[in-house]
């Protein structure tokens, strides 16, 4: 029975060993190698936007509020978010669908926000469009029939200049389609002979498919020059069978976002579910259109809520200036303890340095991204674990004061305790639920934060207040014999 | 020993007393919301190689030469400007960072939130559902665990009238340093607020937790000296906690960080009115209901001699 408590100690050594070497903030990764496995894990510690700096945005379908969204669809429009975003290079993008219309981007560290911003912006249609006999320009804007939402429209399809330099071959401006023309692959290419520009008012255009026809855009090299061949789906493949069939000779141009980036004409019926996209293309400008084809269209539409552009200079500041509130915060906390229980107080310090080691550990594993009223969180639950052993204590002592031997009083002012300590963390731990759900609500990752560290904090401070400092008691009382002195407990 | 129940009309009228600058701050000068609840944009900006000190009428002609001369625009040290305008869209934002760049030269971006009015107004919604919600919770939460003794469900309520408290003042406290230095009620006040929830509940469980384990003990006290009794032991305990919290939170507000310094100062004077109410108002509040001192608004009927 003695030594029950005292074996203990073993175990909560290494607790204490293994949580600081964690903890460590040189310590980014682990490395293990175990003969039959290698388990490699990177436990830098992970900073928040607010800390970092970076950019964050809440999407938001554009379609009018009563028509309700497919979550298919929103899946494979988040996907395709995540692509474009992994082409920017940032380390631990956050893409996280928020509610059944929204979508939440965090870009940390990222050092360019308007150009992801750009890039997530166009998050267009892509759309085939008959286009009649017209020859559309590249980048004017046109109308289509296909209903998607509030997207703003602009004026009607081309100005009559820029229609009579398309005629003129390959020109500064529409040089990449002035040529093209769409033929099933391996054929020749006869040019395309584009016409002046249509009517004064804006017509309409019929939208024969949509990008989601698309099964792939690649770009390749065909009899010397650059081409874009892309394969659609089954269903695609039909459609466009049909249309290009129907009309050979009609340009059938590609619109995204409401404008034209290609203006091919069908030279003949296309019902392999294959096309070739040719014209002057250099590389770049064929890699971007086969990116834009492949990533250009999104099932769901969206428009963006909520932005916010967090720079890294008041980040850098701050988390030094927390880590030093923090010190002190501990070493005023401990000085408390110490002065006022006494032994047990020193005890308790123990216990909180163990709560702050695992904790941090925790944050380092799990991981749990720190943002700075995170850090604030932490350090105000370090004020609350004291609180648990503030209560044991204070029992403690009134436990002793009415006659009780020193051991029998450590275990009562725990176990009478106990109650209190349980329910007033849980009321804790349900502000914290409803905290992580409204930060949830919006993406609202700060508050998030908070309410995870702060949780976290409360069952590791349940753990190291209770469980640790009662081992340290009682394996001091079973091995010093402090022969019923009161004033070692503070009375 | 010191009798707080007895004169628990005397800490009614202090806990007003408290509460009243900050609701007529609330009514008067309303409450100074922020973006994020409001919608809009703020844009927060450094530019270090502008000569002298920039002045705000300055930046209001240049904002209004890109058509949003209906800004707010305030300085700060550094030549740091915060704009507040309607919800700007990318290309706007592009439009007023240029034309800002034109005048004053390179920009350091603090912080640039837009926030479109429909997100606005639903997390305002979704605040108070938050508020409500741990509220309802809590008391939920308490009439549970002090299931079994009599009259278990107004525990709960006294928990939540002290609660209640505490909002308020945090609340008219926001609303007053709104009007004399600026401060704005944002997400982050909202998690303050919250977390203040919690721990006044916190305060005040361990208060009725006493009374529960006296009122096993002592069933021929009367109910008055038993609140007293119990009050009076958990005090030390109060009060130490409420140090030890006291202490990390005044060394996050003198040496943490200048963007987290309001979310801090709220969560001290939250703390502190949470202590309080957990004494001297949820406690004795118990024993006004039980003597059924407010007779027609709460209490109960009289039972039979």
């Amino acid at each position: 029975m003695q030594s029950r408590y005292t074996i203990w100690l073993i175990p909560i050594a290494i607790l204490f060993a293994l949580a600081a070497w964690l903890a460590w903030p040189s310590n980014n990764s682990i490395n293990l190698d175990l003969g039959f496995t290698t388990f490699v894990r990177d436990i830098s510690a992970r900073l928040g936007l607010d800390l970092q700096g970076g950019l964050q945005i809440l999407l938001e379908a554009d379609l009018p509020a009563d028509k309700t969204v497919e979550s298919g669809a929103m899946e494979a429009t988040i996907r395709i978010i995540e692509s474009r975003i992994n082409a920017l290079g940032v380390s631990e993008p956050l893409i996280q669908q928020s509610g059944d219309r929204r979508v939440v981007v965090e870009l940390p560290g990222l050092k360019n926000p308007e150009q992801a911003i750009a890039l997530i912006r166009q998050t267009g249609l892509l759309e085939f469009v008959d286009a009649g006999s017209n020859f559309l320009p590249e980048g004017s804007s046109v109308k289509t029939d296909y209903v998607t939402g509030s997207n703003s429209l602009t004026g009607p399809a081309a100005a009559p200049t820029s229609a009579a330099t398309a005629t003129a071959g390959a020109t500064a401006t529409s040089a990449a389609t002035a040529n093209a023309g769409v033929t099933p692959p391996a054929s020749a290419t006869p040019s395309a002979s584009p016409t002046p520009a249509p009517t004064p008012e804006s017509p309409t255009f019929h939208t024969v498919m949509t990008g989601a026809a698309l099964k792939t855009a690649t770009v390749q090299s065909s009899q010397g020059r650059i081409v874009v061949a892309f394969t659609l789906t089954d269903e695609g493949k039909k459609v466009f069978g049909d249309h290009t069939s129907a009309n050979v000779g009609r340009v059938l141009a590609i619109v995204l976002d409401k404008k034209v980036i290609s203006s091919p004409r069908i030279e003949s019926a296309i019902t392999g579910g294959e096309g070739v996209i040719q014209g002057s293309f250099t590389t770049d400008e064929a890699n971007s259109l086969a990116l834009q084809l492949r990533y250009g269209s999104l099932p769901v539409p969206l428009k963006i809520a909520e932005s916010r552009t967090i720079g890294p200079t008041l980040g850098q500041d701050s988390v030094r200036k927390s880590q030093i509130a923090g010190i002190i915060g501990l070493a005023v906390t401990a000085l408390f303890m110490i002065l006022y229980y006494r032994l047990p107080g020193v005890l308790a310090v123990i216990a909180l340095l163990l709560y702050v080691t695992i904790t941090f550990a925790l944050f380092k594993i799990i991981p749990v991204t720190l943002t700075l009223p995170g850090i604030a969180g932490f350090v105000l639950s370090v004020g609350v674990a004291v609180d648990a052993n503030i209560l044991i204590f204070e029992r403690m002592k009134e436990e002793l004061r009415s006659g009780k031997k020193l051991i029998t009083a450590v275990d009562e002012g725990f176990r009478r305790a106990w109650p209190s300590i349980r329910d007033s963390n849980i009321s804790t731990l349900i502000t914290c639920v409803i905290l992580f759900w409204f930060g949830s609500q919006f993406g609202a990752s700060i508050v998030k934060g908070f309410a995870l560290t702060l949780a976290l904090g409360v069952f590791v401070s349940l753990f190291t207040a209770i469980t640790v400092t009662r081992t340290l008691l009682h394996s001091m009382l079973d091995n010093v014999d402090f022969s019923e002195r009161h004033s070692w407990f503070g009375i | 020993m010191v009798n707080i129940v007895g004169k628990r009309y005397w800490y009614f009228a202090l806990s007003l007393l408290v509460m009243l600058p900050g609701l007529i701050g609330i009514g008067v000068w309303g409450l100074p919301l922020s973006i994020d609840f409001s919608g809009g944009s703020k844009l927060e900006v450094r530019y270090p190689k502008a000569e002298g000190t920039i002045q705000p009428a300055d930046v209001k002609t240049v904002l209004e030469s890109v058509g949003f001369g209906d800004s707010i625009v305030q300085t700060s040290e550094n030549n740091t400007v915060i704009i507040r305008t309607k919800t700007l869209d990318e290309p706007s934002q592009a439009k007023v960072l240029d034309a800002m760049k034109a005048k004053y030269g390179e920009v350091t971006v603090l912080r640039i939130d837009n926030v479109g009015p429909t997100v606005g107004a639903e997390v305002t919604q979704k605040a108070a559902i938050a508020v409500g919600l741990a509220a309802i919770g809590i008391l939920l939460y308490i009439t549970y665990a002090f299931w079994g003794i009599p009259h278990a469900f107004r525990y709960g309520v006294c928990a939540i009238a002290a609660m209640l408290h505490d909002v308020l003042v945090v609340i008219g406290v926001a609303s007053i340093f709104g009007k004399f230095l600026g401060w704005e009620i944002d997400s982050l006040f909202l998690t303050a607020l919250l977390t203040v929830i919690g721990f006044s509940v916190h305060d005040t469980i361990v208060v009725f937790d006493r009374v529960r384990e006296n009122q096993r003990l002592y069933r021929r006290a009367t109910y008055e000296s038993l609140i007293n009794h119990s009050i009076i032991q958990t005090l030390d305990r109060s009060l130490n906690t409420q140090l030890t919290i006291v202490f990390t939170l005044i060394a996050l507000a003198l040496f943490g960080g200048v963007t987290i310094q309001h979310f801090i100062v709220t969560l001290l004077v939250g703390m502190i009115s949470g202590t309080y109410s957990s004494i001297f108002n949820a406690a004795p509040l118990l024993v006004v209901w039980e003597n059924n001192e407010w007779g027609r608004f709460i209490g109960r009927k009289p039972e039979a001699a």
